[in-house]
């Protein structure tokens, strides 16, 4: 008793090779869609490795970019065989390669749903790598002389500029770090001497944060420096001012950046992997419909096709039995050579 | 005589009507390319139309739109045409329409190359708005409680921090207006009466720049106030400094935005045009030869194609004598009003 028959005649054979081959096109261009998403994924990472503190993982964007490159070889093939499958003579050469493809192709839409559902997990080590790394990156700051620092003060800069963020919880991370290179600070001055000497590090820390700070949208010119001395500027009560500078953590901006995309590409793939389903199982609707023909002759008999050729259960009981006599046809070799070295 | 004739024989009419038709859809596309520019380019004039003081020209845009549409919808309707060419029940009713519809696309592409003209000349107007606009909108920049202008102060410090630009022309444009507003200036203070009292208008002066001039790539932390003043910072030179805020000016910054698009625009379109005239060609060929086959009811018969059914020189001499008559006629006609009154 097949799993879900349903009768063709020549009319509905056409017509299912017809969509299925539509419907594989589309599927290659889905392909293309998971390949580029992947390589757009992978270059945000590195745009922004260095405040990660380089050690971010790209396992996910090379699944998506491998899935992808996988996605259109196999729905090229498919949407090959759907185009000949109406030409019984092309047919025959495809015929004996499509019972692996098949079985491939549901390897292949599983591990399509383990990748969509890696994309939603992944968000949890990159919050963490964000964290240690934002931190690192406010450290180095100031390090412009020091190679493989240098560009960290300009990215750091851009990051905040472009996400609207300060800090890494908030604009006050600034004041617990020297954010001004030695070189800048002139140490004969009484003020400078006196602000290192605060402090058990010996760290020169003000009450100010840098310019990519800034809120633009605040009716008056940015105040960075000594923010938290209402005296020092004319009407000013850091208490309540809120469009000086920006408010939010740039840890928590880029989480959400980053989720953001992670979820959009986890949704995107999960539509994929429902693509990949419905040609898989029309390419065994026509393979089944193409090999049940009732007159082997004529294009045009009726014939039948079915999704499996037993019911699930018996399907499963079959596979079992292959697998068992695979295994006990394994032993049975091993015992034989056994007894043949034993003997010579 | 005809000019460039050619002959076909059923295949290669074929060919050229398939040749023909993927052209056209590739002039189809071309035609929203045009499309969807044109109305990029007029979104682009739009947001920063604060700074060209409102007075930007939209022509350009709109008619690129315009050209745009035109393109797509006169490439589809030859599509089609072609597609219909091989079948000659479907050619017979297109084939009275084919003369006006070629007359229509040379005047089509005598307007592609006004546009195109003009999308190289207008760069001239957008380059003194800008003028105008920037040296406004530095002055605005304190207004942030003016309605109509609060704005301003934000569109130009995003514009100076997405266009890397500082000014009108360079940085000191700021040092000659007050940008920061009366209602954060202590009027009480020594500093700041003296400030406004050493000049004629009694503005606040400094020599400062707003956080947007900032340039990242600067080693060391911005240094926005007292810029001239070598002793206000340590280490620090203004005369040798370069990486500390932005030097261009934001009016050569957004000219070569607006420029380099404009540029581009006009080059597509120039491409657009030779594409067409060559859509046209090969309609005419294709035309000629399903008219002038030798045996109608014979579809593998051979025929010839032409351009032009004369030579170069008699076609404008028989288009010349066909104006005269025109006029003469008019003339004829209002003559003999004339004499009936």
């Amino acid at each position: 008793m097949a799993l879900m028959l349903v009768k063709f005649d020549m009319k509905k054979r056409v017509k299912l090779a017809q969509t299925i081959w539509f419907l594989y096109w589309f599927a290659v261009m889905a392909g293309v869609l998971v390949f580029s998403m992947g390589l757009f994924f992978k270059i945000e990472l590195r745009k922004r490795s260095e405040l990660m503190d380089n050690n971010e993982s790209h396992l996910l964007p090379n699944v998506l970019i491998l899935m992808g490159l996988i996605a259109c070889g196999v729905n090229a093939f498919g949407g090959k065989v759907c185009y000949d499958s109406l030409d019984p003579s092309k047919f025959i050469k495809w015929k004996p390669m499509l019972k692996p493809f098949l079985m491939f192709c549901v390897g292949f839409n599983g591990l399509l749903f383990v990748t969509a559902l890696l994309c939603f997990v992944m968000r949890i080590p990159l919050q963490f790598t964000l964290a240690e790394g934002l931190k690192s990156g406010m450290k180095f700051y100031k390090d412009t002389d020091t190679p493989g620092r240098c560009y960290m003060k300009r990215t750091l800069d851009l990051m905040q500029m472009e996400f609207r963020c300060c800090g890494n919880n908030h604009y006050r991370d600034w004041f617990e770090i020297q954010w001004v290179s030695n070189r800048y600070l002139d140490f004969s001055a009484k003020e400078v001497k006196d602000r290192i000497g605060s402090n058990v590090d010996g760290q020169y820390l003000m009450d100010g944060v840098p310019f990519s700070c800034c809120n633009p949208s605040s009716p008056r010119p940015c105040i960075q420096g000594q923010m938290t001395n209402n005296t020092a500027h004319y009407s000013y009560d850091h208490y309540t001012e809120e469009l000086n500078v920006w408010k939010r953590g740039c840890r928590e901006a880029m989480v959400s950046y980053y989720g953001g995309l992670m979820n959009t590409i986890g949704a995107l793939v999960l539509l994929v992997t429902m693509l990949e389903i419905a040609v898989t199982i029309g390419l065994q609707y026509i393979n089944s419909s193409l090999s049940s023909l009732v007159n082997p002759e004529d294009p045009e008999s009726e014939s039948e096709g079915w999704i499996l050729e037993k019911t699930v259960g018996e399907t499963f009981t079959d596979i079992m039995t292959n697998m068992k006599a695979m295994s006990k046809g394994g032993k049975v070799e091993e015992e034989a050579e056994a007894g043949v070295a034993t003997v010579s | 005589m005809p000019f460039m004739p050619v002959k076909f024989n059923l295949q290669k009419r074929v060919k050229l009507a398939q040749g023909l038709w993927m052209i056209y859809w590739l002039s189809v596309v071309v035609g929203i390319l045009i499309f969807s520019l044109g109305l990029f380019f007029k979104v682009e004039l739009r947001k920063r139309s604060e700074m060209m003081d409102n007075n930007e020209s939209h022509l350009v845009p709109n008619l690129l739109i315009l050209v745009g549409l035109l393109a797509g919808g006169v490439s589809a309707f030859g599509g089609k045409v072609c597609h219909d060419s091989l079948d000659p029940v479907k050619f017979a009713k297109w084939k009275p329409m084919l003369k006006p519809y070629l007359l229509l696309c040379c005047g089509f592409n005598v307007l592609m190359l006004l546009t195109a003209l003009l999308c190289f000349l207008m760069q001239f107007s957008v380059y003194l708005t800008l003028a105008e606009g920037l040296k406004n909108s530095i002055r605005f920049y304190k207004d942030t409680d003016t309605p109509g202008r609060c704005f301003m102060k934000r569109t130009l410090d995003l514009t100076q921090i997405q266009f890397r630009c500082c000014g009108n022309n360079n940085f000191r444009d700021w040092f000659e207006v007050q940008w920061i507003s009366n209602r954060y200036l202590d009027m009480g203070n020594e500093l700041v009466k003296d400030r406004v009292l050493s000049n004629v208008e009694g503005k606040y002066l400094m020599d400062s720049v707003p956080f947007s001039c900032c340039n990242p790539g600067s080693p060391r932390p911005c240094i926005q106030h007292h810029l001239t003043n070598n002793s206000a910072h340590y280490d620090y030179d203004h005369r040798i400094e370069e990486l500390n805020i932005w030097s261009r000016g934001c009016r050569e910054a957004l000219f070569a935005y607006f420029s380099s698009m404009m540029n581009s625009i006009g080059v597509l379109i120039l491409f657009t045009i030779m594409l067409e005239c060559l859509d046209m060609a090969g309609l005419k060929y294709l035309a000629t030869a399903l008219e002038s086959m030798e045996d109608p009811e014979n579809p593998e018969c051979e025929s010839e194609g032409f351009l032009l059914e004369k030579g170069v020189k008699e076609t404008f001499a028989d288009l010349f004598v066909k104006m005269k008559m025109l006029r003469g006629g008019n003339e004829v006609e209002g003559g003999e009003a004339a004499e009936a009154t």
